[in-house]
């Protein structure tokens, strides 16, 4: 089944890109979704930190503690004396900024470190290569916890610590995908081509290799977002995580240490869980689209 | 050749396995805290009791566990007691050792995780093969929006609603735990099993949930391409029955990779439920692993960490080994 990519199928006399755009979107469903949750969330969170105090009322002691939803509190208070509202706007930008900050981290090493060994090859390739397969053979959570648990002063740990240990593995997965698609894009006609009319390797790499990576390089970025959110949550939830920031995973954490799911306070737990599964569902929706983009093979054949 | 091929796998899973131990020997030297002195200060800080020459103390300890010496003797001697499979002592309960807290630990871990394995992979390829297939009613095909979410929802979250909805509302099955208190797990009885299994049931539940979108994902995505292959066209062609095709075109070829994760499944069971079990207070690795976070104690930490990436790395060399009986296409003469 041909697929409309906008920039190929743009003639003079056929529709607007932007009617291209939307019909693709239309096909493509799982991308559409997920940039709508997406766009949801940051209206929500970076709208509503202009509308509400989060400075204030995100930390504790700011308001009247474990006040179920009422017009003053839309989503309630917890027991620390946190406006639950206030706590959602701040703690979808954290938990985004801690992604955020480890995909870009992820993405910019991988291209690199990719480019380099799939590119030039030799014994730099030898080495990435090895490097690689030995650390996407240890599960990385555990690795991650053993650095946050041990390293890491639990007490002191930031949003910025959090976004540091979620780092440190996230250019792994990117370094391998560079690399591989790099390895057989080289071979093609193009880069010969390229090659044969004077241009230099770098060039090469960024007028004719980098267009090609771009779908392959975004499809990554967004797992390496969701790779680094899913394991900031899981040592947060071990009581590794930022122990004075609101982000969504610490505010579970509180609500599950403080019992809430057993004393009747479901405002505490249920906004941050339904925050939580807004932003993996988001991700993983986009993640699924963008792979059709990427990968022919994978769209769908009806 | 073939042998060659074993060699070179086996090869790489030692240097798997040895630089895993050399990350784990090197983190600690990278880290400021003194295990040992933070082990007496959570003494003091819980009963009030300082040792007086707690610098004495220290020395001694450090003495006893060869940390005075150089660096790369440490290191030798380090990898000389892994090789002799000594992880160490538990710093919290001493003097078991963490060889022996894993032990205690695994049995449960490996009874939970194997069967949820199993029956999230059967399920789940199940679910997936029927949502790849073209033919397949539409609403088994746009079942797989909701998997994509499902499967992005951390299981310890999944746990959570469980434990809310079902054990504590609906007070079904009880909350957390292996077995009833008070029951003493050491006699094997018709009442025990069936109190472990009740117990089982929650925790399993929700790694089933949480893991079946990724086989069912999995096996879709084989499935489609799978479909556009010339062998399935021409079975078409030949005007064999749906149900071969299914069977023995579709999902024969589309299964390989889901085999292969199976493997590599079994080989990371031992860090894939340490967040749920800890939701549940489950005795397994996970919460082994929960609480010497909580309590510092850093060999246990690293024990576990260097058991999963062995796990891990033995199972990887075991896929390596069976894929080429499974997908006669791979021979080892090809890499």
């Amino acid at each position: 089944m041909e697929l409309a990519i906008p920039s190929q199928s743009a003639g003079p006399a056929g529709p607007t890109q932007r009617t291209l755009v939307l019909r693709y979107l239309r096909r493509n469903k799982s991308l559409t979704i997920g940039l709508v949750i997406l766009l949801f969330l940051l209206v929500f969170s970076i709208g509503g930190s202009f509308v509400v105090d989060t400075a204030k009322l995100a930390y504790p002691l700011a308001v009247t503690p474990l006040q179920p939803p009422s017009p003053e509190y839309p989503l309630g208070t917890d027991k620390d004396g946190r406006d639950l509202l206030a706590v959602m706007i701040r703690g979808i930008m954290l938990t985004g900024f801690i992604g955020l900050a480890a995909g870009t981290v992820g993405i910019v090493l991988g291209v690199i470190l990719g480019f380099i060994a799939g590119y030039f090859g030799g014994p730099i390739d030898l080495v990435v290569r090895w490097v690689t397969e030995v650390l996407l053979t240890i599960p990385s959570l555990i690795l991650l916890i053993i650095i946050a648990g041990t390293i890491v002063d639990k007490n002191q740990v930031t949003v910025l610590t959090m976004a540091a240990v979620t780092s440190v593995l996230a250019w792994v997965g990117p370094t391998r995908v560079v690399r591989s698609q790099v390895l057989t894009m080289k071979e093609r006609t193009f880069v010969s081509v390229a090659k044969l009319s004077g241009m230099g390797d770098m060039e090469i790499i960024f007028k004719e290799l980098m267009p090609n990576l771009l779908p392959f390089l975004v499809a990554s970025f967004v797992g390496q977002v969701m790779g680094a959110i899913y394991a900031s949550f899981g040592l947060e939830m071990l009581g590794l995580g930022p122990a004075r920031e609101p982000t969504i995973g610490m505010t579970i954490r509180w609500a599950v240490y403080h019992g809430a799911l057993f004393n009747e306070w479901w405002w505490w737990i249920l906004w941050p869980v339904v925050a939580l599964v807004l932003i993996f569902a988001s991700l993983s929706l986009i993640n699924v689209g963008l792979d059709e983009i990427a990968n022919p093979r994978v769209r769908r054949t009806e | 050749m073939r042998l060659g091929y074993i060699l070179r796998r086996f090869i790489f899973l030692v240097f798997v396995i040895w630089t895993a131990a050399t990350v784990l020997f090197f983190i600690p030297r990278l880290s400021r805290v003194n295990p040992i002195r933070e082990r007496f200060a959570a003494l003091a800080r819980s009963t009030g009791y300082m040792p007086a020459d707690l610098d004495n103390i220290i020395k001694n300890f450090e003495l006893k566990f060869g940390l005075d010496k150089p660096l790369p003797q440490q290191y030798v001697d380090y990898m000389g007691s892994v090789l002799r499979g000594d992880l160490g002592v538990s710093l919290m309960s001493y003097p078991k050792t963490v060889v022996q807290l894993i032990g205690e630990a695994l049995p449960w871990t490996l009874g939970l995780l194997s069967v949820t394995t199993v029956l999230t992979f059967l399920l789940g390829t199940a679910v997936g093969a029927l949502a790849g297939w073209p033919k397949s009613p539409n609403w088994v095909k746009s079942m797989v929006t909701p998997l994509i979410v499902l499967a992005a929802i951390p299981p310890q979250v999944l746990g959570l609603l469980l434990i809310y909805f079902i054990a504590f509302r609906m007070k079904l099955l009880p909350m957390a735990g292996a077995y009833s208190i008070g029951v003493e797990p050491g006699h094997l009885t018709v009442s025990l099993i069936l109190d472990v299994l009740k117990h089982a049931i929650l925790p399993a539940a929700a790694l089933i949930i949480a893991y079946i979108g990724f086989w069912a994902l999995g096996m879709r995505g084989m499935g489609v391409t799978v479909q556009g292959e010339d062998y399935v066209l021409f079975a078409e062609h030949k005007g064999l029955k749906q149900s071969r095709i299914f069977y023995w075109y579709y999902v024969r070829n589309a299964i390989l990779p889901q085999v292969t994760s199976l493997a590599l499944a079994f080989g990371g069971i031992i860090g894939a439920g340490i967040l749920v079990e800890v939701t549940f207070g489950f005795p397994g690795i996970g919460s082994t692993l929960g609480s010497a976070i909580a309590s510092n104690d850093y060999f246990v930490i690293y024990g576990i960490g260097f058991i999963t990436i062995f796990a891990v790395g033995v199972s990887m060399l075991v896929v390596d080994l069976i894929y080429p009986l499974l997908d006669p296409r791979i021979s080892y003469e090809r890499k």
